[in-house]
């Protein structure tokens, strides 16, 4: 894979999203024409509780520089309580990831409903935004090429 | 009578009443070795059974096993965190109390050296056995070892690196790992048939034993035992190429007990933190 240098960076942002909200969310920014960054690839997931946490380390060993994960807000979840779930294995991940020496900054949670397409336009910018800041995610990729 | 033969009699009754078919203890190996595990059906065999400071296997493990629950009954040994392995398989359904019997030993923790797990250990009198046998520990617990800090010592001292210094750790430590699976092997709660380390349609996890299958491997063996590993550090031990698995499992001790109050096998009505939800769970994260 080769690698743009610094000034040709362009972040690749993987976005695990739930069908039944930040899906919706995204289709609504784009049926309101609101443009956001094309860094981000969006997968749909039926819920946020689908979301294994294997696929946070998929895209990272992908070359991923920044990971995504937005689903129904609390009290939303089309399956009740899939995002409870979800927000509890996160919970405890996040400290496994922090052990582990990778960067948090780089993985990302929101909440973002069906009726959000302005914040779901704002929150992809900020993170591409983000994310081009802090360049590529190198101790991650040297880590799977080597 | 001392506590072995306290031992033998007690094994040598149940076999012979029929009480349980089978028993699994250690067995005496060579002075200063870790005793082997041991399954004794015949009463005449009993002798075989020892208890000390050498057993330090977690015996949990065979009762899930196949060419062991062909045996019948079982009587198990268990020590303080094998017990708490106990109360996990149970609480997830995998063993029924009814249908095997528990033989508690008061444990003063492993010897020389001192290991880790055992010197935080604050479970040293298993609490909810059949039979208890060793009732006092002539060794008791410090009192450092009760604290939630004596615990996750070595974590916190772990954790002043940096990330960059952690990652730098882990790639040194995980590029020993060669893949052999005796961590999933011996652990007492991973006993899923099929492990998802073994599913290749799709491949979660990079089947080679590279960095990149190593850190995904670890990653998912730590997470898979969040809110459940009960600390016997039979993975750390089992491991060939000597990598220190307990931090990984304590990150996640550490963040069920601080956010969810939550200890693995240590209150048999508590609700472990994965797999149960509820809607008050206070993060930061989350925009």
């Amino acid at each position: 894979m080769s690698e743009p240098d610094a000034a040709g960076f362009e972040p690749k942002i993987i976005a695990y999203v739930c069908n039944w909200c930040t899906y919706l969310g995204a289709d609504l920014a784009g049926t309101n024409r609101l443009q956001y960054p094309a860094n981000v690839r969006i997968v749909r997931l039926p819920c946020t509780g689908r979301i294994d946490f294997n696929l946070v380390v998929k895209a990272f060993e992908i070359g991923a520089d920044a990971v995504l994960i937005s689903g129904c807000h609390p009290g939303d979840c089309h399956y009740t309580a899939g995002n409870y779930h979800a927000r509890r294995r996160w919970m405890l991940f996040r400290e496994l990831l922090d052990t582990l020496g990778i960067e948090l900054d780089r993985v990302h949670f929101h909440w973002i409903s069906a009726a959000e397409g302005r914040k779901f336009q704002q929150v992809m910018t900020e993170i591409t935004e983000k994310t081009r800041q802090m360049g590529p995610y190198r101790a991650y990729r040297e880590i799977c090429q080597s | 009578m001392s506590t072995q033969e306290r031992l033998h009699e007690t094994c040598r009754r149940l076999l012979e009443e029929g009480t349980v078919q089978v028993v699994i203890g250690y067995a005496h190996t060579a002075p200063g070795e870790p005793a082997f595990p041991v399954f004794i059906s015949d009463p005449a065999d009993v002798g075989q059974l020892v208890w000390n400071r050498c057993c330090l296997a977690n015996l949990t493990k065979y009762l899930l096993r196949q060419e062991i629950r062909a045996l019948g009954k079982p009587a198990i040994f268990v020590k303080g965190c094998d017990e708490r392995a106990l109360v996990v398989l149970q609480r997830e359904s995998q063993i029924d109390p009814a249908q095997m019997l528990s033989i508690g030993v008061a444990c003063r923790g492993e010897e020389s050296p001192r290991h880790a797990a055992c010197a935080a250990c604050d479970v040293r009198r298993p609490r909810f056995c059949d039979i208890m046998i060793d009732e006092v520990p002539d060794d008791p617990p410090p009192v450092a070892a009760s604290s939630a800090a004596a615990r996750y010592a070595d974590l916190e001292i772990f954790l002043t690196k940096t990330p960059a210094e952690r990652v730098a750790y882990w790639t040194e430590e995980l590029s020993r790992c060669v893949k052999c699976y005796a961590c999933r092997q011996a652990c007492p709660l991973c006993y899923c048939q099929r492990c998802i380390a073994d599913k290749n349609r799709p491949t979660s996890i990079d089947t080679s034993a590279t960095l990149k299958g190593n850190f995904a491997w670890h990653i998912t063996r730590a997470f898979h035992l969040a809110g459940r590993c009960v600390g016997c550090d039979q993975c750390t031990r089992a491991c060939p190429a000597g990598i220190d698995l307990r931090l990984l499992n304590l990150s996640l001790a550490r963040a069920a007990e601080l956010q969810f109050a939550y200890r693995a096998g240590i209150d048999r009505q508590a609700d472990p933190p994965i797999g149960t939800c509820s809607e008050r769970d206070q993060e930061s994260f989350i925009q």
